[in-house]
């Protein structure tokens, strides 16, 4: 392949991006730009739409964490009392899952597979809206419990049935009001677009791709989006079958989950994890396909182990489906059922260590670049090792059974969803920040930002290990002095204040480099994607020409036409 | 489609898995054994329109509209023949036996997996109603083969759901 005959054709070539990059300050009034947004249907518009929303929710959710952390700072706290404090984690649970963990990631997928595969848009766009906006509808209506559901203590109270809402809690006669109403319809209406979105993501894979892209040319972060789009069709319908029957036992009298009239508590318990624990992995896996894409680009070096890459993520896949009793343990099940459970759970450290090492492999004797977004990688590979290993402590039932319900089990999950999932969504926003905008986020803030909240998430997460291990349940609203656990719960609270600081400082830079930051160009992290190929941000129609491309790394060919991965693959 | 079919399965899937688990455990009666009927009538009907529809999808392929519409009226008129059948069935299991959606768990779960099938009969009653409106308006042609045809896939899906719900309720719930 010669250089004047790059595999993918740009218009004006690399460099012509530059004077392009704030199209839409132009477009008139404000009142009609706040109307392209409502209407529009391009992915990246809504991509972004997606990540703001997710980004306001980070913060509400964030503060009712705060606010659970000044009442656990000292013993016989009265800051916010018992039922507020369950509202408190109720909503502090059911929002970072729903409002903020699945549409920053759908965000991100929007904005990024149609541009990674070379395609024009989403395959269905006017889908795309709709799931857009009716999650948006769902997180509204959730947050409208607080001033319209009549509960317990009169007007204005949110669901306070924690995340998991176990029945019979949630029936007619423990919840009366309405706030369980507006959980369950916010989470079914969430449901129904996360459903829209995953359909349009595999249409999307499946049929959009660019000439030249074959399935084992496909960049990592297409295919685990393919992977989380599989997961929630599987998943996510049986928790919107199960909000379903909870409303028919609440509206319609049913007795599906009504202990009295034979129903059962358990199996409301056993179709909440089958979505619950599938939805760990919705979660975690784009923030593998994030790894899989900065890590290579950081360390300057392909990808290690491509083929094995994929296979692993398929396999955490379907190996995910089999492993949601382990929330189950002490619920009573035949020993049978705990050894099933505790291995399959077992069975998925294998290709999430896999994954691991692939990923050592490929910063091993790498040119490290050590910018923002890879020090969050970094950052994420030793937690998501840790959180690893906390979860196969977890997985035998024996050891389950001591610690069920502790804050050893919170400790654990938060590792999990702060420690890998959410480090490397500010991994990806310092990554493709630029090419959202058009402008890179600011280099020193972003290292304030990474240390704050590194040194704020170990003093959180990993202290509260140890009130689990001495026995502090989850879900208290005070404990006892004489209990040891004062000095842990006041070193927690410390680290969760350190982290807000930390989440001000990248919201701050993400307002002032919008404005302020320096101007990116097309491709300012030296990358081999195909997003990078085209002006920051990106104009409507993405690609000038159809992009042909002839390897994994088609940016990689054009710039180094006498090197070209193509002649290797 | 394909992808909401695996979705839609799965709703159903743990509908099922509800019925199942609660068979024989009701507190009171009527127990499905002393009220339910087989439905062989709306049965038949319902699984010969996936023939039917097969033979629209073949008839617009090769480009016979006055076929198509006609073997598209059949199974719209075959879907509403169940759906009636169905009516028929509540009718008398409400007015008759007393049973209602609260009246105990097998009512709960039986109008739940019934009605939530039914409800996709009618959904699909609905968009093959738009296309035959369409198709009497001579405004279909065989370039919308294609999209006929994901509309049949649908159908076929519906029509496989009541085999299993057939199964689990008529024939292992009695």
């Amino acid at each position: 392949m010669g250089t004047d005959t790059p595999g993918i054709p740009i218009a004006g070539g690399i460099e012509a991006g530059i004077d392009r990059t704030r199209p839409h300050t132009t477009q008139g009034t404000y009142l009609e730009l706040i109307h392209s947004w409502v209407v529009t249907v391009d992915h990246k518009k809504l991509g972004i739409l997606y990540i703001c929303y997710a980004l306001v929710f980070l913060l509400v959710a964030g503060f009712e964490a705060l606010l659970i952390r000044v009442q656990l700072f000292y013993p016989h706290n009265d800051f916010v009392g018992p039922a507020s404090f369950n509202r408190l984690f109720t909503m502090h649970g059911t929002t970072m899952v729903f409002l903020v963990g699945m549409p920053i990631l759908f965000g991100f997928g929007n904005y990024l597979v149609p541009l990674m595969i070379g395609a024009r848009d989403m395959a269905f766009p006017r889908l795309n809206a709709f799931s857009f906006w009716i999650s948006a509808f769902a997180g509204l209506l959730l947050y409208y419990s607080f001033i319209g559901g009549v509960g317990l203590a009169g007007t204005g109270s949110a669901p306070d049935v924690a995340w998991f809402a176990y029945a019979p809690l949630t029936e007619r006669a423990f919840s009366p009001g309405h706030t369980v109403d507006y959980w369950a319809v916010a989470i079914l209406a969430s449901g129904i677009g996360s459903i829209g979105t995953a359909i349009n993501f595999l249409a999307t894979f499946f049929c959009m791709r660019c000439k030249g892209m074959t399935l084992m040319r496909i960049p990592l972060l297409p295919w685990l989006y393919a992977t989380v789009s599989f997961l929630v069709l599987v998943t996510i319908s049986p928790l919107t079958a199960a909000q379903a029957m909870l409303l028919i036992d609440r509206y319609l009298g049913g007795h599906f989950f009504d202990t009295q009239a034979g129903g059962s508590a358990i199996l409301w318990a056993h179709f909440f994890w089958i979505f619950g624990h599938p939805e760990v992995y919705v979660l975690v896996l784009p923030a593998f396909a994030f790894a899989n894409e900065i890590i290579p680009v950081f360390s300057r070096k392909a990808i290690f182990g491509y083929a094995a890459m994929v296979a692993a993520s398929v396999g955490i896949g379907f190996i995910s489906l089999s492993v949601w009793a382990h929330h189950m343990f002490t619920i009573g099940m035949t020993s049978f059922g705990n050894a099933f459970f505790t291995l399959s759970t077992m069975l998925v450290s294998i290709p999430t260590g896999i994954k691991t090492f692939n990923w050592l492999a490929t910063i091993w004797g790498g040119k490290i670049r050590f910018e923002t977004p890879m020090l969050f990688s970094i950052a994420f590979l030793f937690q998501w090792v840790i959180a690893g290993l906390t979860g196969i402590m977890l997985s035998i039932s024996a050891w389950n059974w001591q610690l069920h319900n502790s804050y050893f089990v919170v400790a654990h999950f938060h590792y999990v969803l702060v420690g890998a999932i959410v480090f490397m969504i500010f991994a990806a926003i310092y990554y493709w920040y630029p090419k959202m905008t058009g402008r890179m986020l600011d280099e020193r803030l972003g290292r304030w930002h990474f240390w704050l909240m590194v040194i704020g998430f170990h003093l959180t997460f990993d202290t509260m290990h140890i009130p689990g291990l001495l026995g502090m349940p989850r879900q208290i609203f005070t404990y006892e002095p004489d209990r040891s656990w004062t000095l842990l719960n006041q070193i927690v609270s410390i680290g969760g204040f350190l982290q807000a600081i930390a989440v001000l400082i990248l919201v701050y830079n993400m307002v002032h480099s919008y404005f302020r930051g320096e101007e990116a160009g097309p491709d300012p992290w030296d990358a081999w994607t195909l997003e990078w190929s085209i002006p920051s941000p990106p104009p409507p129609y993405n690609f000038a020409t159809d992009p042909v491309v002839a390897s994994r790394r088609p940016l990689w060919d054009l710039k180094h036409p006498e090197d070209t991965d193509s002649a290797f693959e | 489609m394909a992808g909401l079919i695996v979705a839609e399965s799965a709703i159903f899937t743990i509908f099922v898995t509800a019925y199942l688990y609660y068979l024989g455990r009701d507190v009171t009666g009527p127990t499905p054994r002393e009220v339910l009927e087989i439905p062989i009538f709306g049965t038949v009907c319902l699984l010969s329109s996936s023939g039917f529809i097969v033979l629209a999808e073949r008839a617009i392929e090769h480009g016979k509209m006055a076929a198509f519409t006609l073997w598209w009226a059949v199974t719209m008129l075959l879907g509403a023949i169940f759906l009636a059948d169905t009516a028929n069935e509540w009718y008398k299991l409400i007015v008759h036996d007393h049973l209602t959606i609260s009246t105990n768990l097998f009512g709960t779960c039986f109008y739940s997996l019934v009605g939530l099938h039914a409800s996709h009969v009618i959904v699909g009653l609905i968009m093959m109603l738009v296309v035959l409106l369409f198709a009497l308006g001579r405004k279909v042609h065989p370039g919308h083969a294609e999209r006929v045809k994901v509309l049949a896939m649908y159908w076929h899906f519906v029509d496989a759901v009541w085999v299993v719900v057939f199964t689990v309720v008529y024939i292992i719930g009695r």
